[in-house]
């Protein structure tokens, strides 16, 4: 990773980063949502920093550990950024209010990040706001809750579902018939 | 009529609606795709995955770190030491431990066994799927004599969950290096007669060149890693770009191709057993004597010996059984070059001993969501190569 970047960040981007950090070697910057989009857009095309390669979106749900440093906001969506050029790396980390997580899409930066934010909303609920497709990637569209939130229980049930239909109609052999359920 | 075939008048068309899967012979890792069809171009893909989603992230942050390894084997099950490996080396990272030397050559030999697995398993499926049932069962013969290296090394044949926190299991079986050298030699056989039978064979060139082509700008843009990303020109490798464990002390090359298709893709896969191979060999010539966990009660278990005689070795015994190595506060993200690509582990430790979140990054995944624009404009018949030589798992992918 690369704390040249970081200053680099906090140059351009001085109201926007709300904090720093560096821990074995990783580098994260903390920033605000508002400006996601266009800092990102920055660290990809700016030859100093040439974050050609999304390695990774995800979320960390900081309900139950406020004493975090990190624990600013309920969520925090995480990426991780590759240099391929430069060989560098670094960690962005986007705080997020729990009655209002969503955040800028930055599928139109990186299209490799389609399916990561898709993942993040279908596990967290954080949506994503611009994002060309988001749906639930994981789980089916009818999931009740988001599983990766800390309150959601470990052994979680799920209310069975309708079978499925093929435009309002019984799909042929999906259905059950009365005489095999007894 | 016709633009291709003036005899022929224009036939009338609609686009069609297709689902091929998530039970297919085809699909073998369980994903869906509903295909829209003009034809047998594809017009539109939408590809569904998750049906072997287990919720491997909520799992672990139930369970101490170290009951976090036996389901990390079950992620990519194609190649899982070297989950095992990534996992203990992002742990230790976030430790700030290093292991010792002779652990490091272990876990090094084990990496490049389970590459070499997952390269042949690769080949193997798309030669099957393409017709080429001999072709599989060669690779999947020369996969089967590691599946009994491991077994004597570990006990099972697939899921080892060899590795620890702050080192591995226990040493390696004695005679492991010569019986590595019989299977060794028995694959670099079996690889020659797969490189005869498919690497000039028509039928397979026909299927494989020119089909599903990624330049190596938009394979970095999808986040491409591992062969895929080097069939298209690009030579990032984790082992040689952040070397971690010995791989700096080994001399080993890193074969890309040029079109990024499918055939690339097989060459990249073909030429990276033999380096995997020799990688082994060297390490076996190099290894030294030595421990294989960092001995420290805090985050190794102590000895048996200790543990039934004195009462320290029975307390950490006790403490790291219960409540796990207590991981100090901190968050890493520790990756390591696995059979498709980077394998990254996101830990944030809260100073118990459970993660409080560890979120996997697997490879296939970023390239999985590329296939729709890799095979768009194509035949149907070409989504089974592509879908093949990407080598999607479902356990990495769906976690």
């Amino acid at each position: 990773m690369s704390e040249k970047v970081l200053k680099t960040l906090k140059n351009k981007f001085a109201d926007a980063v709300l904090d720093t950090h560096s821990f074995r070697g990783d580098d994260t910057a903390i920033v605000k949502r508002d400006s996601i989009v266009e800092m990102c857009t920055f660290l990809k095309e700016s030859p100093d920093t040439a974050f050609d390669m999304p390695i990774d979106v995800t979320c960390v749900d900081y309900s139950a550990y406020p004493e975090s440093r990190d624990a600013t906001a309920r969520f925090m969506v995480v990426y991780h950024l590759r240099s391929n050029s430069l060989n560098h790396r670094i960690r962005l980390k986007v705080p997020l209010e729990e009655d209002d997580a969503v955040v800028d899409s930055v599928a139109g930066v990186w299209r490799g990040v389609t399916w990561f934010e898709r993942e993040v909303y279908d596990m967290f609920g954080v949506k994503f706001h611009g994002h060309p497709d988001l749906r639930r990637l994981l789980l089916y569209p009818e999931f009740q809750g988001h599983p990766l939130r800390k309150e959601y229980p470990v052994r979680g049930y799920q209310p069975p579902m309708d079978m499925p239909t093929l435009n309002g109609d019984p799909i042929p052999g999906a259905t059950v018939d009365e005489e095999d359920e007894e | 009529m016709s633009a291709n075939n003036p005899q022929v008048p224009d036939l009338a068309t609609r686009e069609m609606f297709l689902q091929m899967g998530p039970s297919h012979p085809a699909m073998h890792g369980t994903v869906k795709m509903n295909l829209s069809v003009d034809g047998e171009t594809i017009k539109d893909i939408d590809i569904h995955i998750g049906y072997l989603h287990r919720g491997f992230e909520k799992m672990c942050e139930n369970r101490t770190y170290n009951q976090c390894f036996p389901y990390a084997d079950r992620l990519n099950y194609v190649s899982p030491a070297i989950n095992n490996v990534g996992l203990a080396l992002a742990l230790e990272k976030l430790l700030g431990i290093e292991v010792p030397l002779r652990t490091q050559y272990i876990r090094t030999i084990i990496s490049e066994i389970a590459r070499i697995q997952d390269h042949l398993t690769a080949i193997a499926a798309s030669a099957l799927e393409l017709g080429g049932f001999t072709a599989m069962l060669w690779g999947v013969e020369a996969r089967d004599h590691y599946y009994y290296l491991f077994e004597e090394l570990a006990g099972a044949r697939v899921t080892l969950s060899y590795c620890r926190v702050g080192g591995v299991a226990h040493d390696l079986p004695e005679g492991f290096e010569e019986k590595f050298e019989e299977c060794a030699q028995r694959t670099e056989e079996l690889q020659a007669d797969i490189d005869t039978l498919l690497t000039r064979n028509r039928i397979f060139m026909d299927r494989m060149c020119d089909v599903g082509a990624v330049s190596g700008e938009d394979a970095i843009e999808w986040g491409f890693t591992g062969p895929c990303l080097r069939a298209s020109g690009v030579p990032y490798d984790v082992r040689k770009d952040h070397p971690y464990l010995v791989y700096d002390k080994v001399d080993f090359e890193v074969p890309v191709g040029h079109k990024g298709d499918n055939f690339d893709r097989y060459l990249v896969r073909m030429e990276e057993i033999r380096q995997s191979i020799s990688i082994v060999r060297q390490c076996f010539k190099q290894m030294p004597e030595g421990p294989v966990n960092v001995g420290d009660w805090q985050v190794t278990l102590p000895p048996k010996d200790e543990v039934y005689d004195t009462i320290e070795g029975m307390i950490s015994n006790f403490k790291l059984v219960f409540e796990g190595v207590k991981i100090p506060p901190g968050e890493v993200y520790g990756y390591v070059e696995g059979g498709n690509g980077e394998v990254g582990f996101y830990v944030v430790a809260d100073g118990t001993g459970k993660p409080y979140r560890l979120h996997v990054r697997p490879p296939c995944f970023a390239i999985m969501q590329a296939l729709a624009d890799m095979v768009t404009g194509h035949m149907i018949a070409d989504i089974i190569p592509t879908f093949d030589s990407i080598n999607m798992i479902g356990g990495e992918i769906d976690r």
